[in-house]
């Protein structure tokens, strides 16, 4: 009991900050927690790993050789050099145009939810929440029922197809709207706005130096969320882009699936695909952990 | 005082809607404006003049493609599928989501840091490539499961069977859904006030009570909002199970209603039927979301507050 009582008391000062899960003096080990704590990762991780082993196949050891053992015969780089190989490098402009969509698109996006978040939380003006209305409901159109008629309208512009017929549609996202005027909400002090408004500056001069600065870190895992929501995307570009040097990653893999496995080696190549296709954003999580500000989304966020 | 003459000087006017303007016209020229164009499609439709010569054109047909797309049993059987599918992920993944993230708080667990990044690295993976790479692992011939079966010599089930095929496109969804709704789920919790469980524990309180009893209840609102986005994915599920078709001749080219709507759309060129199709069913998932949304309020916030 005192053990238990101690070891919370010193958590309960430690956890205030954001610190690592067993920062405080933890309680004695038990073993059920830990168990199925370690089995959800085993679930988690294993077609990763399943992944890594057949990206290590040649072309006619996938379906002969056992799935759970990698190969050593040199299957990794032929793999690696086909796909390299494959419709003239066709995987490098994917590639490319997966990073141009997500960083492009999140940029827009956060853009645009910063100025509205801010508006819509540091102003009181008549129709606020009609706006703020209108501008989540988006949430709720399915991505499909959007999709077609965004394609149908942006032809009449002359733009589907193009890389603007991707950017554009992703540069709103309501529920980017949405946490950014929670972060204005809680982060921007209303009295140096008033205090810089006494002293003459203009609106736009106030959200550029108190506002924009304060949301900063609210605004990096809003843009963090809306490049893992493009860069997994696949509806958006699968609908709007006909030629294939425009295609994004997911897409790309789609294609090729669908080319038919008349093409031997394609399940190989999509396999070592996915397995690269998948490293940057492993890496993103790994070294910008501190920049994902989840307590913004599940509104525990203390300002 | 002047505090009344500055409180009227600071009020701009102009300045809000200069800052909501760029999303504005974005909303209404990217949401509101094909939406409504959905609507105005499917009040069309392509009709040869009645003289039986001359070229197709569209007319106004009133609700003629509603009246078509209503009586479609397609429509209905994969209304049907959808639910099957979301009535196996939706609760699978909230469920593990709070107990990984309830778990992750419990003081007991050990090597939890490694968990919770494992569990949430699913999110990275792009719900396609997921698709693909359970998709793969479901084949016979590479099937890790069938490959442990056939050395014992048990029958090896197909997993993108008649039957199976629900499971299978739900585990896709689960695997990549958990880690986020955890970490958020699991933020909310680290978000409370520790020194409420002192008095628990010093009152016996074991950590399973404490968990269920003291903690699931704090965090109710985070368990609502990760709910009901995991309801509106999974009521607008495409990717995954548009993927597979590729892999397995289960899954029909109108298997979920979102399926159904780009194939009428896009592959038999049915653009009005399809629009038709496309506004009942965002009447429906809108109604849907909604009301659950209202319903889970209720539940979740009416006795407290």
């Amino acid at each position: 009991m005192t053990t238990a009582t101690t070891a919370s008391a010193s958590r309960a000062t430690s956890a205030r900050r954001a610190a690592p899960a067993q920062a405080g003096a933890p309680a004695k080990p038990a073993f059920w927690p830990t168990a199925i704590l370690l089995l959800g990762a085993g679930y988690a991780l294993f077609p990763v790993y399943w992944l890594v082993a057949a990206s290590t196949k040649g072309p006619g050891e996938l379906f002969t050789t056992s799935t759970l053992l990698p190969s050593f015969t040199g299957g990794f780089f032929q793999n690696l050099g086909d796909l390299l190989r494959f419709n003239d490098g066709a995987f490098i402009v994917w590639g490319g145009n997966s990073l141009l969509f997500s960083v492009g698109g999140a940029a827009m996006a956060t853009a645009v939810a910063a100025a509205a978040g801010y508006g819509l939380a540091k102003y009181d003006f008549r129709g606020k929440q009609v706006v703020f209305t209108f501008l989540l409901i988006g949430v709720l159109i399915p991505g499909v029922v959007l999709a077609i008629p965004q394609y149908l309208l942006l032809s009449k512009v002359g733009i589907a197809g193009t890389y603007w017929s991707v950017l554009l549609p992703f540069a709103i996202s309501p529920f980017s709207i949405y946490l950014a005027r929670i972060y204005a909400g809680a982060v921007v002090p209303s009295e140096l706005l008033e205090a810089g408004r006494i002293d003459g500056a203009n609106e736009w001069r106030l959200f550029r130096s108190i506002g924009l600065p304060a949301m900063v870190p609210g605004l990096i895992t809003v843009f963090l969320l809306q490049f893992v929501a493009i860069w997994n995307n696949f509806l958006l570009p699968y609908i709007m882009l006909s030629r294939e040097e425009t295609f994004p990653l997911t897409v790309g893999f789609y294609s090729m699936m669908n080319q038919g496995s008349d093409q031997l080696n394609v399940y190989n190549l999509v396999i070592i695909g996915c397995l690269i296709a998948i490293i940057p954003l492993i890496l993103l999580f790994l070294f910008l952990q501190r920049y994902w500000r989840l307590d913004l989304v599940s509104g525990s966020l203390k300002g | 005082m002047t505090a009344t003459t500055t409180k009227k000087r600071l009020r701009p006017v102009a300045a809000p809607w200069l800052f909501v303007a760029p999303a504005i016209v974005l909303s209404a020229g990217l949401m509101f404006a094909p939406l409504i164009y959905t609507v105005f499609l499917s009040l069309q439709g392509r009709r040869v003049p009645a003289s039986g010569i001359g070229v197709a054109t569209d007319v106004f047909v009133g609700l003629d493609n509603y009246l078509r797309t209503l009586t479609n049993p397609a429509l209905y059987a994969s209304f049907g599928r959808m639910i099957v599918y979301a009535l196996i992920a939706v609760p699978l993944t909230m469920a593990l989501a709070v107990v990984f993230a309830l778990l992750l708080d419990n003081l007991s667990s050990r090597l939890t840091r490694f968990s919770r990044i494992s569990i949430f690295l699913p999110y990275a993976v792009p719900g396609v490539i997921a698709a693909l790479m359970w998709g793969f692992m479901y084949l016979p011939g590479v099937s890790p499961l069938g490959e442990i079966l056939t050395t014992v010599g048990a029958p090896v089930p197909d997993p993108m069977g008649p039957g199976s095929i629900f499971f299978a496109v739900a585990n896709v969804a689960v695997w990549g859904g958990v880690g986020f709704n955890m970490v958020i789920l699991y933020t909310s919790l680290r978000g409370l006030p520790q020194e409420l469980y002192d008095s628990a524990r010093l009152d016996g309180c074991s950590e399973v009570q404490l968990a269920l009893r003291i903690k699931l209840p704090l965090i109710l609102p985070g368990v609502i909002l990760t709910g009901l986005f995991t309801i509106i994915g999974a009521l607008q599920v495409f990717s995954e199970p548009n993927m597979m078709m590729t892999l397995t001749n289960t899954i029909s080219s109108d298997w979920v209603p979102m399926m159904l709507v780009y194939r009428d759309a896009f592959v038999t060129n049915d653009l009005h039927g399809a629009s038709a199709t496309a506004i009942v069913i965002t009447a429906v998932t809108m109604l849907a979301s909604l009301g659950l949304l209202r319903l889970m309020r209720s539940r979740a916030f009416g006795g407290e507050s």
